[in-house]
């Protein structure tokens, strides 16, 4: 008698657990995307959340302060690591994507201040939806600067 | 020669590390005890070794040894000599010595304590330390050697290596690239060795722990042992983490603290098992229950220390699929995976000697309900984990990697705070042993009305937020409860002793110091959770480009643009700094403040740094989002009001005091067999 009270608790608390993690999950899913996936699968993710990852081409960054709305364009790069790596890494991926104009382009929206990190050739990591209208909203913006931090030889300073 | 010298010196350390380890283990097999005191010397040697190589790279990043890579990675010319010191841990390879730095000067303390109670325990608690140091130094010495410099092949190639490569010449960079802006803020200068002295100290009770496994003295004196390590790596722990969010609030601009971002989460996981450890342990000194449990706990924070250093340092900020960028990620799974596995083994094999010594019987006893808040903290960290995991396995099971955000945190574990934060509030009033509704119910009622009546009050003058008001009223309660447990206690210390209500109370607290610490903590943790609430639930923000003398209003304020400068800074930061007055409600001037971006040449990166103003109701957070020096249109704020979130921060240093109260060390007491102590304690509250 005395076990059954516990176990039947612990049984309980354990349903309530897997309840909130399982409910959570659905209700906040963000789909991790390539640009070309996006492309390929448009109509079927209208209005999901999602989260896309891509080279910020430098030319496109329109910002304006009066409504803080921020515009630019983000290149194809491929979501596989290894392939990052055989290509000679982050910083690199990221240039070619930018310099190729056939690559997959999407453009962005985000309202917000402009990140301090956002410039030509940054890997964009962006959440939010994209409208009917094929334009990605970003409700959160994420950049990294790998031909800063990742870099790993020396290439701006002379010997 | 000076990068040679030091690194020569970490394969010493490495080697000294390996031979104490092999020396305990093959002293304590032949019962050799010159064998395992030569170990402990071994051991106490590590720490000096690595402080002389760290003194040797701390040399080279102050004296711009560029050719050396990790000094040329995060230190520059321009910066004052105190942040090339704390550059040390700005990087990966420095970071990984400061934490076997750490991890030996730790090891070395505790062998120094005195043993001759517990010598069977040296030997094994040796072998786990010193395997600790010895993973790290090998991470350094293999892959991620600090002291590696740069060498250019004769068509201009440019090489990372310690020793010179064939055909080619040193390399000396005019200047290094600079330490990344975001990391010279003085609570980040802080806040890795806080967060790495709890990572480490949480090693020493797992040593303690694996070492009764292994010499099958399972009762409780490894805990005993281990209690205020226990709780100062707590401390830190906590500490790292707090300083972390204040951080986050006052450089990273977004008008928050916490993100659930992977690498907070990496910090959180082990806080959330050492949080359910220390609690835990409790019942088994009590009670001589969960032993297997605390097993389990100290085995799990001892794993998620291991992998959060692993993730906090990897450098591989908020991408989950970043792992196998790094060289040294293979290594720590490898090292996770063997200790974990190799510890439950040893849990397995003592398993039945850890049976309880009682049995639960009543679910609201103390020991159940600290056994359903050790459940809670458990919970969190399987939701902490699910989300940190669930990318890899959508992709695994469906192929189409899907993530989660900070909402799917927000939501799975607000219940789960929510009731953590009940049971502050029953908990303290249940008996150990037994307890019932009828008994519990007597001892809550008063606070629960008096907590309701409050928040009566709230709903009709603050907010009609349903969240807000349950949040409020389990702070309201957990805060009667525990004042009038200090109370009742006091009042019956004062009537017995015949003191006064101050001496009375101070008595009370020093004569059961983990105790009333362990209230002043939960009383903070109110204190941390209205802020909480505060940010998360009433933040309002507004944005908007001001002409000078133009204002935007918020909430109760008024901020008004008054003028702009650009200057240089220290260490050659460009700095624009606005100024805008603020104003309350009537039109009063309230004072002025500076938000500014510091663009930083040397790392071509800018830092927006908020103006604050803080108050215990409100925080008034103003950001400068824009300016350019050519366009007449003005200048771009953000504003953000956060509400009661300073809350969040007295909390933190209420928390800081409770946990000095119940830490302080004081006079071991004589050593009496637990069990016989055990069976003259009454199931009547302690």
């Amino acid at each position: 008698m005395g076990r059954m009270k516990f176990v039947i608790g612990g049984v309980l608390i354990l349903a309530a657990v897997v309840y909130l993690i399982f409910s959570s999950t659905q209700a906040n899913a963000e789909y991790f995307m390539t640009i070309n996936e996006l492309k390929a699968k448009s109509q079927s993710v209208i209005g999901k959340n999602l989260r896309v990852s891509g080279a910020v081409v430098g030319d496109t960054i329109q910002y304006d302060p009066q409504t803080l709305t921020l515009s630019f364009e983000v290149a194809h790069v491929t979501g596989d690591n290894n392939e990052v790596a055989a290509q000679g890494g982050l910083a690199a991926v990221l240039h070619a994507a930018v310099i190729d104009p056939n690559r997959a382009r999407i453009k962005v929206v985000y309202t917000g201040p402009k990140p301090d990190l956002l410039k030509n050739e940054a890997q964009a990591i962006m959440t939010g939806q994209l409208g009917a209208d094929g334009i990605f909203h970003v409700d959160e913006l994420l950049l990294k600067c790998p031909t800063k931090y990742q870099e790993a030889v020396p290439q701006q300073v002379g010997g | 020669m000076l990068a040679e010298i030091g690194y020569g010196i970490l394969v010493v350390a490495f080697f000294v590390a390996l031979y104490s380890v092999g020396a305990a283990v093959y002293g304590e097999r032949t019962k050799s005890a010159s064998l395992v005191e030569s170990a402990r010397r071994a051991m106490l040697l590590i720490w000096p070794l690595i402080t002389l190589s760290a003194g040797t790279l701390i040399y080279l990043l102050i004296t711009n040894h560029f050719e050396v890579s990790f000094v040329y990675e995060v230190t520059s010319r321009e910066m004052p000599t105190y942040l090339k010191v704390t550059a040390w841990w700005g990087g990966q390879a420095g970071s990984l010595v400061f934490w076997s730095w750490l991890m030996s000067a730790f090891a070395a303390l505790v062998t120094l304590r005195k043993w001759d109670r517990d010598r069977e325990f040296l030997p094994w608690v040796i072998v786990v330390t010193s395997l600790t140091t010895a993973f790290f130094l090998g991470l350094v010495v293999f892959y991620e050697n600090p002291f590696a410099r740069y060498w250019q092949t004769v068509d201009g190639q440019i090489i990372t290596s310690m020793l010179a490569p064939l055909n080619t010449v040193a390399f000396f960079p005019s200047d290094g690239r600079g330490l990344n802006p975001l990391l010279r803020h003085p609570g980040m200068i802080i806040h890795p060795p806080m967060l790495y002295l709890g990572f480490v100290s949480f090693v020493i009770p797992y040593a303690f722990a694996m070492a009764a496994l292994i010499t099958g003295r399972t009762d409780d004196r490894w805990i005993r042992l281990t209690r205020r390590w226990t709780l100062w790596a707590w401390l830190f722990l906590s500490f790292g983490l707090v300083l972390g969010s204040r951080w986050a609030y006052d450089v990273l601009g977004w008008g928050g603290f916490w993100g659930w971002d992977p690498v907070e989460i990496a910090a959180l996981m082990p806080w959330l098992t050492g949080t359910a450890f220390l609690h835990s342990v409790m019942i088994q000194e009590k009670r001589g229950l969960l032993k297997q449990w605390n097993m389990i706990l100290i085995i799990l924070t001892y794993a998620l220390v291991i992998f959060g250093t692993f993730l906090t340092r990897s450098g591989v900020l908020s991408s989950v699929h970043a792992f196998a960028q790094s060289a040294i990620g293979p290594a720590f799974f490898v090292f996770i995976g063997v200790t974990f596995v190799s510890s439950i083994a040893l849990l397995i094999y003592r398993w039945p000697e850890l049976r309880g010594e009682t049995e639960l019987n009543s679910l609201l006893s103390r020991e159940a309900l600290f056994l359903l808040n050790n459940l809670l903290f458990i919970s969190v960290l399987v939701v902490c984990f699910w989300g940190v995991i669930f990318p890899l396995i959508s992709e695994l099971v469906t192929g189409q990697k899907v993530t989660v955000g900070p909402p799917f945190y927000d939501r799975a574990t607000a219940p789960l705070f929510a009731t953590l934060m009940l049971l502050m509030g029953v908990a303290p009033l249940s008996a150990w042993g037994h307890s019932t509704v009828k008994t519990l119910g007597r001892a809550l009622w008063k606070s629960t009305l008096v907590a309701l009546f409050v928040t009566t009050i709230i709903f009709f003058t603050y907010t009609k937020n349903a969240i807000a008001l349950i949040g409020f009223f389990l702070v309201a309660l957990v805060l009667l409860v525990t004042f009038q447990e200090f109370w009742r206690a006091s009042r019956a210390r004062m009537k017995a002793q015949n003191e006064n209500f101050i001496t009375a109370l101070l008595t009370l607290i020093s004569r059961n110091r983990r105790r009333y610490g362990g209230y002043i903590i939960h009383v903070s943790m109110m204190l941390m959770a209205v802020g909480i609430l505060g940010i998360n639930i009433f933040q309002i923000q507004t944005q908007g480009t001001l002409p000078v003398n133009g204002s935007v209003k918020l909430g109760d304020y008024t901020v008004k643009y008054e003028s702009i400068a650009q200057f240089n800074g220290p260490d050659n930061r460009q700095v624009t700094r606005a100024v805008v007055g603020v104003y309350d409600r009537n039109g009063s001037y309230l004072g002025e403040l500076h938000p500014r971006i510091d663009y930083y040449p040397d790392a071509q990166q800018n830092m927006t740094i908020p103006g604050e103003r803080a108050t215990l109701q409100d925080d008034l957070y103003v950001l400068l989002v824009d300016w350019q020096p050519a366009s007449a249109n003005g200048a771009t704020f953000k504003v953000f009001v956060n509400p009661l979130v300073n809350w969040l921060w007295i909390g933190a240093f209420v928390f800081l005091f409770g946990i000095l109260v119940a830490a302080w060390p004081e006079r071991e007491a004589e050593y009496v067999p637990e069990r016989s102590r055990r069976a003259h304690q009454t199931s009547a509250a302690d």
